[in-house]
């Protein structure tokens, strides 16, 4: 297992240096000189000057490259162009809200999903199995800006039982947090259920066709156990690894879901830094959600290590 | 060398069959694709949304941008079937107009992912080593960014306009395709026909585009089929944040986040662009479902590491 842990993480460091090298090269691709969009036209040859070199823009790529990547690595992630805070504090501000609602997506699709699946799986080409994959392919086909308004428009404006915007603090009441958070959690947790139960459905299915089931029914293990103990822990592997596959799309659709309950969270940040072009927060940004997102699969990784034994001894995870 | 040999020149035989064997082979997914309903549906509503975006101003009853303030958002019905907007511009004209943008994005962005991923995929698979490693990392790297983020970003330094959000959609999608080609080249790459084709003295080229390419074919196209509607749902989520296509033409996602300021009053405004773009990505899920079945592929997803 420590050996597994090492190389996992020696893979996710790879992957964020390259991901570091291709948001910072995307950004010294933006047409036109940064510092002249900065200054407006009427600045002096010497202001323009002096801020490409307070800029660092007259050193070459890689002493830009590498410093950028130093401060970073420090926690220093630069200044917002617009409104001077350090970009790190504004995202440590935001960072909670799209947390509360990446993990209550999440919770409300599993929830959702895994059961849904198994019961489609067990009663294959039944109606109940017609209705889930309706359920399915409708889902993965809806944008989730579209379910949202229909959430918005039945729950808070026709029928009026939950609030359509905004966001609170779990300290400041829960049920009041609880009614806030519903809304977004659905408009984000039902497009991802809709993907979850598709594959979970798939694996069951896969497993149930196995032969070591056969045996076990033919030993005369009750149907109960039989899909407990044989079924479940192997046909859960592959939902896991869908899970942790699936929470980049997740964290990118909460970008959209806030904004479109307003809440004042990381998605917002950096959409709205793409508007006001504010570089160092949308560098900043990127970063962070890729972080979040290789800082779940290990711990998506770690999980399949408890749940297959085979990985942990032999280090490489089985393809599902 | 001599069972090398001796498969080898059963080889060719076996990569390209007899022409009526071939023609069957097309006519048996075709027979299966039509067999199933859903594929009928999805084939349907797809040829009918074909259809407007290459006629829009045939189909069209009023010009997309005409304003007509004392028309503002009135509700679908009587001359305006499905309604008026905040400009009194007619919601079924802008729907109509806008299934191009759509479907430039959603198949612009397949064939550039279709066409890049395939390509490094390819090479990263047959050439192996410290190229393929090298190639497969950087696919990694962007395949772990949240792919609305990473099309952000591209869009911030590109600008909007649908070029653009082909482009960024379009390296957001790449990854995907090239660990699926990748995946398979690995596996065909062994198989004793290619053995035998390189033994035979083919070309490097040959070899990838005659023996290892056909064989990925059927994966690639029922997954292109599924992410048309993945990049399709993406371009709408880029202009509903207000970087996609540049106003006033008509898109689908900025349309439906115009109407949100007067969800209360006129739901409709945002509710009919929503409904197409929810039917078009439907139409490409059914395809790929059928197109899957039909084909026979399993797509396995495979994991970041």
């Amino acid at each position: 297992m420590p050996k597994y842990i090492v190389r996992r993480i020696s893979q996710m460091i790879i992957i964020l240096v390259i991901v570091s090298v291709v948001v910072f090269s995307l950004i010294q691709m933006i047409p036109g000189d940064i510092a002249t969009a900065m200054l407006g036209e009427g600045a002096t040859k010497e202001e323009y000057q002096l801020l490409r070199e307070n800029l660092g823009l007259d050193k070459p790529f890689y002493i830009r490259y590498l410093k950028w990547a130093g401060n970073m690595i420090r926690g220093d992630l630069g200044k917002s162009s617009i409104n001077k805070f350090p970009v790190a504090q504004l995202f440590a501000q935001r960072l909670p809200y799209t947390i509360q609602l990446a993990l209550c997506g999440m919770v409300l699709a599993v929830v959702i999903a895994v059961p849904a699946g198994i019961v489609a799986a067990l009663k294959k080409d039944s109606y109940i199995d017609a209705l889930i994959r309706g359920f399915s392919t409708f889902g993965t086909a809806m944008p989730n800006f579209w379910l949202g308004l229909i959430l918005i428009l039945t729950f808070s404006l026709w029928l009026r039982w939950l609030p359509s915007s905004g966001m609170s603090n779990i300290s400041d009441g829960f049920f009041d947090w609880l009614k806030r958070m519903i809304l977004p959690a659905m408009t984000l947790g039902i497009r991802f259920s809709a993907i979850v139960v598709r594959q979970t459905r798939a694996a069951f299915l896969e497993v149930l066709r196995m032969d070591y089931i056969r045996t076990a029914r033919a030993k005369g293990v009750a149907e109960f156990w039989v899909n407990y103990k044989h079924v479940l822990r192997n046909a859960l592997i592959p939902v896991i690894t869908v899970i942790g596959l699936q929470l980049g799309r997740l964290i990118g659709g909460a970008v959209v879901t806030e904004m479109i309950f307003q809440i004042p969270g990381m998605g917002s940040l950096i959409a709205d830094a793409v508007f006001s072009r504010d570089i160092a927060v949308v560098q900043g940004g990127v970063m962070i959600a890729t972080l979040g997102v290789l800082g779940i699969n290990f711990i998506v990784d770690m999980v399949y290590g408890i749940v297959d034994p085979r990985v942990r001894t032999s280090g490489r995870r089985r393809s599902g | 060398m001599i069972t090398i040999f001796g498969l080898s020149n059963k080889a060719p035989a076996k990569t390209v069959p007899p022409d009526g064997v071939k023609r069957s082979n097309f006519r048996k997914a075709i027979k299966r694709l039509l067999a199933n309903k859903y594929n009928v549906i999805g084939g349907l509503i797809l040829l009918f949304f074909v259809i407007l975006a290459l006629f829009p101003s045939l189909i069209a009853p009023y010009p997309p941008n005409e304003i007509n303030l004392q028309l503002s958002l009135k509700p679908p019905g009587g001359s305006h079937l499905l309604g008026t907007d905040k400009l009194g511009r007619d919601l079924l004209s802008r729907i109509i107009h806008g299934s191009s943008a759509s479907l430039a994005v959603g198949l612009g962005a397949v064939c550039f992912s279709f066409f890049c991923g395939t390509t490094l995929g390819l090479i990263a698979g047959y050439a192996g080593g410290r190229i393929g490693d090298i190639i497969m990392r950087i696919m990694d790297a962007l395949w772990a960014l949240p792919a609305i983020i990473l099309a952000l970003a591209i869009a911030t330094v590109l600008g909007a306009g649908i070029r653009n959000i082909i482009l960024a959609v379009g390296i957001t999608f790449t990854p995907a395709f090239s660990r699926i080609v990748y995946a398979e080249v690995l596996v065909v790459k062994e198989q004793v026909y290619v053995r035998a084709a390189r033994s035979l003295g083919a070309s490097n080229f040959r070899i990838i585009f005659f023996e290892i390419l056909p064989n990925c074919s059927a994966s690639l196209i029922v997954y292109g089929s599924l992410m048309a509607g993945q990049a399709i749902i993406a371009e709408a989520g880029l202009s509903f944040l207000g970087i996609g296509v540049i106003q006033p033409q008509a898109a689908w996602g900025s349309m439906l986040r115009a109407g949100y300021a007067f969800a209360r009053v006129a739901p409709w405004v945002s509710i009919f662009p929503g409904l197409a773009i929810f039917l078009l990505v439907l139409a490409f899920n059914y395809l790929g479902d059928g197109l899957r079945d039909a084909l026979d592929v399993k797509l396995v997803e495979k994991k970041v590491g």
